[in-house]
């Protein structure tokens, strides 16, 4: 068992993000302001915060998906800090197959290929072996409450619920030590909302260190060790 | 940490009064997935003829490094050389399968021709090694004897495929891989695509005006416009933050199916 007391795997400091918009006159939107947010192994972090504070651009930012304009995005990979606000390319896609997980709201995929492919191909990258591979998708969207029969088909017919489950499947059977999740029950069921409690503790029972957007507060009471506020850019420069 | 298989230096290229490529320098790493995307006429076509050989730059240099580590300068060697670099190392993946593919050879004759080339001459074991390939590409083995003409334009597709990996290249160049495929069959496609390089550690530079293409297949990616690089970096960076006014304008033009 991993030392559960927890040590940082993710560590942020001023983290400056801002858009610019250059078919629209080059109007700057300032996003985020000084974001200073450390996440240890076995805890889960939520951001809260009114909608337009940036949860999501700091997500995305997390994970390499945007790119800061000041400031530090440490990870914890292999031993070793990776700064992702300067890390070549080549650098983040290791840090991703590897050390940092995402669930993102949408799924995003080549089409016609099944489902059980997908979920499963999220641990083929990372070395494991096919047939293995299969066998735990299969058991972990089982578990997601997805039916057999669907695991064949391509999820592009898929309802929103189903399609986010094959997106939790697939982020959580590659076991990464670290965890982001944005929104990942928004269109889930109670008892699908249960399954997400279960695996969210299960991994912070192995150490992972996770961080989540999460609306619905029943979900969120039960994840969550503690909350991290985000107050819109605009005004906590005022 | 590992070296670039092929690098560009300050290539630069000029059709009369366009200039075709303007300062351009990129870096490719073994087993990466490079994508060069921009609307036509923006150099990135030239750019792939440029960096495998086929067009002479005005200045600048393309390098390649062989698997002992040697630099090799590809548009200081001679054209034996390059043949035979094309033959080995190097594969090319046309957007018009026909103009890769000998079309009055069969199917498992195209196949087996870049073995030959490379020396191998038995022919049970070339035709052992064509029927394998024309499974991995999915195309049915009882195919092997019939003539390119008789198969669909994905079937085509995928046999250049099967021809150009055979030989185990370590850098694929595609240009417009799914360009003329319907969409049902440019799914497929990619999907095969995407495993084989995978699962085969290739190094692909691929150029595509479709940026939906580019995201599903390359780890990174390159904006072209007029000749120049104006954007680079992680694909879903790029496409999903582009910072550039022309990478901008490039994505929010997309129609959403």
């Amino acid at each position: 068992m991993m030392n559960t007391a927890g040590h940082p795997m993710l560590k942020t400091h001023g983290v400056h993000k801002s858009f610019t918009l250059h078919l629209q006159g080059g109007t700057t939107m300032p996003v985020l302001e000084n974001v200073e947010l450390t996440v240890n192994s076995g805890e889960c972090v939520v951001l809260s915060g009114p909608s337009g504070a940036g949860k999501s651009t700091l997500m995305r930012s997390l994970y390499g998906n945007y790119r800061v304009g000041e400031g530090s995005i440490l990870i914890r990979h292999q031993d070793s800090w990776v700064d992702l606000a300067t890390a070549d390319p080549r650098s983040i896609l290791a840090v991703r197959r590897d050390t940092l997980g995402y669930v993102s709201q949408f799924l995003r995929v080549v089409p016609r290929v099944p489902t059980i492919e997908i979920v499963a191909e999220a641990l083929t990258l990372r070395g494991a072996d096919h047939a293995e591979a299969v066998t735990r998708a299969r058991t972990l969207l089982l578990r997601l409450n997805l039916p057999e029969r669907l695991h064949n088909l391509p999820p592009a017919t898929f309802s929103g619920g189903e399609q986010q489950r094959v997106n939790l499947a697939r982020g959580f059977i590659g076991g990464h030590p670290i965890l982001l999740l944005d929104e990942p029950t928004a269109s889930l069921d109670a008892i699908n909302r249960d399954a997400v409690v279960g695996l969210v503790a299960e991994a912070k029972a192995a150490g992972t260190a996770i961080l989540g957007i999460v609306h619905d507060l029943p979900t969120r009471d039960a994840i969550a060790d503690r909350l991290f506020k985000l107050y819109p850019a605009q005004m906590a420069a005022a | 940490m590992t070296l670039p298989l092929l690098e560009a230096h300050d290539l630069q290229l000029q059709f009369g009064s366009i200039r075709a490529l303007d300062h351009v320098s990129m870096a490719l790493w073994p087993g990466e997935v490079l994508a060069i995307v921009g609307e036509s006429g923006s150099g990135k076509t030239t750019l792939l003829k440029v960096l495998s050989g086929s067009d002479k730059p005005d200045a600048g240099q393309v390098l390649y490094r062989d698997p002992e580590l040697a630099l090799h300068d590809v548009h200081a060697m001679g054209a034996p050389q390059l043949r035979a670099l094309h033959r080995s190392d190097w594969g090319f993946v046309q957007q018009n399968p026909r103009d890769a593919l000998r079309m009055g050879v069969s199917a498992g004759g195209n196949v087996g021709e870049r073995l030959m080339a490379q020396g191998d001459r038995n022919y049970g074991n070339i035709r052992q090694v064509a029927l394998d390939w024309l499974a991995q590409v999915e195309i049915d083995g009882r195919r092997i004897d019939d003539l390119p003409r008789t198969f669909s334009g994905g079937m085509l597709q995928r046999l250049q495929i099967a021809r150009t990996l055979a030989t185990h290249p370590r850098l694929v160049f595609m240009d417009e891989p799914t360009g003329g495929l319907d969409v049902s069959v440019q799914a497929k496609l990619l999907d095969l695509i995407r495993s084989l390089v995978s699962r085969l550690g290739l190094a692909v530079i691929l150029v595509t005006h479709d940026i939906a293409v580019a995201r599903l297949l390359a780890g990174r990616i390159l904006v072209m416009r007029r000749g120049q690089v104006v954007e680079t970096g992680l694909t879903d960076q790029v496409l999903d933050d582009p910072q550039h006014p022309y990478t901008q304008l490039l994505v929010s033009s997309v129609l959403q199916a």
